[in-house]
């Protein structure tokens, strides 16, 4: 079964992707790559507290995820994969690691330098860079916080930029 | 305690829970952001967030009351509360808890939040009582 879902969320696992895409996608695993997290117990505890006792969630860095991204793919459970950031899912797109794969944007919020593009979405300009780079590597992108939102495609995203 | 360390509380949930319950405490007991601020985490990212609870969680014993045991509310309260002294976290928040809160803060945290949670559970009730029925 396919990663049903790549996101990128700097909230990482909470109730959107929980409960609103969860009870869409019926998720076996939340695959959370961070290299902070990976490292981290009891910041890992906080995080899978509110997960459904059936779904498992595996907190892996970078490097290693980019090894397992073929076995993910392959695996009979369906995967939720999630970063909080942007540089983390180029780390695992370059190379081609998702090519052909639709990444969805879920929540990147206000901080200096970021402008509104959606509500639950601000980039800046390291952030276009990236996006085009995914773009590059083949990532299909898009914003969508919730199953039932109107999906905004990359082109939409980055002429609000302009 | 006196009124100086009386605890604090912050109500922290999604869109605009917060302020609706702290405007509700407000209106039935006449007890204002002296005792219950609100917090959203609408549109926030996890640091902005982080930052504000902070700020609040400064100025001494406080409670931070979450709609979620999960999520990036009751995430963020469990970091900021592990950062402080004096600070705890009560998940699943409702109006009779933060009524209860208002009049009872010049307790000790211990003894106020398990007084707390008994009163939230307590005031889930149903009619006719299907209370013990199985699901």
């Amino acid at each position: 079964m396919p990663i049903v879902l790549n996101r990128v969320d700097e909230r990482l696992i909470h109730g959107q992707v929980v409960v609103g895409w969860g009870s869409q996608l019926r998720p076996d695993r939340y695959l959370v790559v961070d290299s902070s997290l990976a490292t981290s117990e009891w910041e890992q505890e906080l995080y899978t507290l509110g997960v459904p006792e059936r779904i498992g969630v595996e907190f892996v860095a970078p490097v290693p995820a980019r090894s397992e991204l073929p076995a993910w793919r392959e695996s009979e459970l369906r995967s939720v994969l999630l970063t909080r950031d942007l540089p983390t899912m180029l780390e695992l797109a370059s190379g081609g690691g998702l090519e052909r794969e639709v990444l969805n944007l879920g929540g990147l919020h206000l901080r200096k330098g970021r402008v509104e593009v959606l509500p639950y979405l601000f980039l800046d300009e390291s952030d276009r860079v990236i996006l085009m780079e995914l773009a590059k590597e083949g990532v299909e992108i898009s914003a969508q916080d919730l199953p039932g939102s109107p999906k905004v495609t990359l082109e939409a995203l980055l002429g609000r930029l302009d | 305690m006196n009124k100086e360390s009386s605890i604090q509380g912050v109500v922290l949930a999604h869109g605009a829970m917060a302020e609706g319950m702290v405007d509700a405490v407000a209106r039935i007991s006449g007890v204002g952001e002296e005792a219950l601020r609100a917090v959203t985490n609408d549109g926030k990212s996890p640091e902005a967030l982080h930052a504000e609870v902070t700020e609040l969680l400064g100025r001494g014993p406080v409670i931070v009351f979450t709609d979620l045991p999960s999520g990036s509310c009751a995430v963020t309260a469990q970091i900021c509360c592990r950062e402080g002294t004096d600070a705890a976290v009560v998940f699943g928040v409702n109006l009779p808890i933060l009524l209860d809160f208002v009049f009872h803060r010049d307790l000790p945290l211990e003894e106020l939040v398990p007084r707390l949670m008994e009163k939230g559970k307590g005031s889930v009730q149903s009619v006719p009582d299907y209370s013990g029925k199985a699901f």
